[in-house]
């Protein structure tokens, strides 16, 4: 047996990322509490290498270790994404540890075992790899999901994650098992071919499919497999919260529609059916629900699972049709999720910071009268709400119109209505807590009064968030053609 | 003769079941980890059933791999309860009421 | 092999279950039937090596199990890729000793962490 020395270079990024977190992990025991923020610049270090390996390996279609792990365009769009969410949501922890008195190293550590487990999801070509990959992010998201050990609520987050999750991952896993006994293979191209040559007809193959559309539902929070979103939410840290929303949701997105496409692409009438019903009640609970909530996290939880049901509307309309159609319908899920990576991490990254008295005030009552205490905050805030809505000039009503687009082009627009029409319902809520904002005088006393505690890190998340939000808003080009590009086909 | 593949499948089949439905109605989180293993254990049976009916070794390759991640699995859940056991005095999932609106 | 017909083979193992448990359950039915039934206080406590009772034998374990049972299962499991391995060992070569030592270096960095956090430290 010779050395695998090409196929090791291929997934150089994943080694780089792997090897980091096992030198943050043996580091950390031995560091001193004050100096835990190394092992955070040791991080970024490691993540700037990463982006700039990932972007060499944007062309052409690598195959490596026969063919459990392909790298190509579509890859390395997922995997950059990951990369700045990532980024940044290791600023924003550099300074929300430090605003909760947490002084954990390992908490990297989990960072880039989940990102390692991520960018092991997209570009998966087996389903081993696909399921060892999921595996690996939702056990380090569990993890966590709990680190605030001294407060009941994260670890109850951190639990109804765990037992939730865990049954979506064995009911994934029997879904795979089911397939390997159609194919006689877990490599997503021999599933291709044998469903080619047995047909769709096959009850056994409905089985898996549903199965498996079940398991990736609850990893991309779609309803009816959202329940335990809003509470894991709430309760965890919000840097773990905002990594979840972000990075977990575009990695769920991004093994599904590699699994849905290149493994199951010939039953794709079957499931662009299932998920018609999917994402129309996804759009109708994420956004009914998100009008009652009073507590912002809760309230941007369901938010986070209405725009899985918008993202699903390309993935329908791409599963109806083949050749450019399609393209186009996944081109547009890729941009929207790119999109709403940024406005939810930018929405999150305030949450977090806007304190009172040690405590993070995420109750919408909290926001009432921040214009005039935090003007800035206020209107980074407003922004972000304003590109969450959906309304121009902002990136939010870029990353919609495209689906809008794609379904009307497709045929379907009476999907672009419906959602248009939860669109709108979404303004309220969202337009709610501007109001609450800008309208609304705080009262009681000063002292409660939430502020926004800034530092260097926190300023560049924001920078950063807001940057995406409006450049993507007014040149949405350079992103639309990568996406394009980087969309996968279905035969 | 050789046992017939189907009743290998019936046997995963009645085992998920059992799996699924211990999850949707046990309390203790404890049961519930239990339930979730006897879940990945009926894709095992089922994986190394159509393993040796295709003759194809990749299944039990996946069995070892699934043995893993349950493991890893249960040393997590198991540190979870632990804490929230110190944080709740309790690991019943009724009594995990804190985060609501 | 995938053949419908009844596995005939297994027929002896299905008698053989059969006869396990109407041996057990004969044995019991006829104890209760025959012996003489006396029972007295000390006779139906349970039997602890011929010292007294001195508590009930659901305790609760200290949390410490956990930690110890939890560590267990994740460093038990890893013989699973090691017996493979070992039997392949002479086709794998070289490439087969660099990824074990790459297994196991991981497995060091995730005990050399539990070790230094105190996991393994009974108080």
């Amino acid at each position: 047996m010779t050395f695998p020395l090409q196929d090791l270079l291929t997934i150089l990024p994943e080694l780089i990322v792997i090897g980091t977190a096992c030198l943050i992990l043996a580091l950390d025991p031995i560091l001193e509490a004050t100096k835990k923020d190394v092992l955070a610049w040791l991080t970024l270090g490691a993540l700037a290498m990463c982006i700039g390996l990932t972007s060499s390996q944007m062309t052409g279609r690598v195959s490596a270790f026969s063919g459990m792990v392909v790298i190509d365009a579509y890859a390395a769009f997922w995997k950059l994404l990951l990369y700045i969410v990532t980024g940044l949501t290791v600023l924003l922890s550099l300074a929300y540890l430090k605003a909760e008195r947490l002084s954990i190293g390992e908490y990297y550590g989990f960072i880039l075992l989940a990102l390692a487990g991520m960018m092991v999801m997209v570009s998966g070509a087996d389903l081993l790899t696909i399921y060892l990959g999921t595996e690996l992010m939702s056990l380090s998201l569990y993890v966590m999901a709990g680190l605030k050990r001294t407060e009941a609520r994260s670890l109850e987050a951190s639990a109804k994650y765990f037992v939730l999750g865990a049954f979506s991952s064995g009911v994934l896993l029997y879904g795979i098992s089911l397939l390997f006994g159609l194919a006689g293979s877990t490599g997503l191209s021999a599933i291709a071919a044998a469903i080619t040559a047995h047909g769709t007809g096959d009850p056994l193959l409905s089985l898996a499919l549903v199965l498996l559309a079940v398991g990736f539902g609850f990893k991309m929070a779609v309803v009816p497999f959202h329940m335990w979103t809003p509470d894991v939410y709430q309760g965890a840290p919000t840097s773990v919260t905002a990594f979840m929303a972000v990075a977990s949701k575009a990695a769920s997105f991004g093994a599904f529609l590699r699994v849905f496409v290149e493994g199951l692409g010939a039953a794709s009438a079957d499931w662009s059916v299932l998920f018609t019903v999917v994402c129309l009640a996804t759009l109708a609970l994420g956004n009914l629900v998100a009008i009652v909530q009073t507590n912002i996290k809760r309230m941007l939880a369901y938010s986070s699972i209405a725009h899985a049901g918008y993202a699903l509307i390309g993935v329908v309309v791409a599963g109806g049709h083949s050749g450019e159609g399609a393209s186009t319908g996944f081109a547009s899920v890729l941009l929207y999720i790119a999109i709403y990576s940024f406005m939810t991490l930018g929405a999150f990254a305030l949450v977090g910071m806007l304190r009172k008295e040690g405590q993070e005030s995420d109750q919408i009552e909290d926001y009432a009268g921040l214009a005039k205490r935090e003007p800035l905050a206020a209107f980074f805030m407003l922004v972000f709400l304003v590109s969450l809505a959906g309304i121009p000039p902002t990136a939010g009503f870029i990353g919609k119109f495209y689906i809008f687009m794609a379904a009307v082009n497709g045929g379907m627009t009476w999907l672009a209505i419906v959602a248009v029409i939860f669109a709108a319902i979404s303004a309220f809520y969202y337009l709610r807590i501007v109001m609450v904002m800008y309208m609304r005088e705080a009262e009681g006393s000063i002292a409660t009064h939430s502020r926004l505690e800034t530092s260097p890190a926190l300023s560049l998340v924001l920078a950063c968030a807001l940057a995406g939000v409006v450049l993507l808003g007014l040149f949405p080009n350079g992103l639309w053609s990568l996406a394009s590009q980087a969309a996968p086909l279905l035969k | 003769m050789a046992v017939p593949l189907s009743y290998y499948l019936i046997l995963s089949g009645f085992v998920f079941l059992t799996g699924v439905v211990g999850v949707l109605i046990r309390r203790n989180i404890i049961v519930i980890l239990l339930s979730v293993e006897l879940m990945l254990n009926a894709t095992n049976i089922n994986f190394v059933a159509f393993s040796e009916y295709f003759h194809n070794v990749a299944g039990q390759v996946f069995v070892f791999f699934a043995l893993t991640v349950a493991a890893a699995e249960v040393a997590v859940g198991l540190a979870i309860i632990i804490a929230l056991h110190r944080a709740h005095s309790s690991i019943y999932i009724d009594d995990l009421n804190l985060l609501k609106r | 092999m995938g053949s419908e017909a009844a596995p005939l083979n297994y027929i002896p193992i299905l008698i053989f279950i059969v006869i396990a448990f109407a041996f057990g359950a004969v044995q019991i039915l006829l104890g209760r039937i025959v012996r003489p039934s006396r029972p007295y206080r000390a006779k139906l406590a349970p039997y602890e090596s011929g010292s007294p009772l001195f508590s009930d034998a659901r305790v609760q374990f200290p949390i410490r199990y956990y930690i110890i049972a939890m560590l267990f299962v994740i460093f038990d499991i890893e013989i699973v890729f090691m017996f493979p391995w070992a039997v392949a060992f002479k086709k794998l070569g070289l490439v087969g000793l660099v990824e074990m030592v790459v297994f196991i270096a991981i497995l060091i960095v995730g005990f050399w962490y539990a070790w230094k956090k105190g996991a393994l430290e009974w108080d």
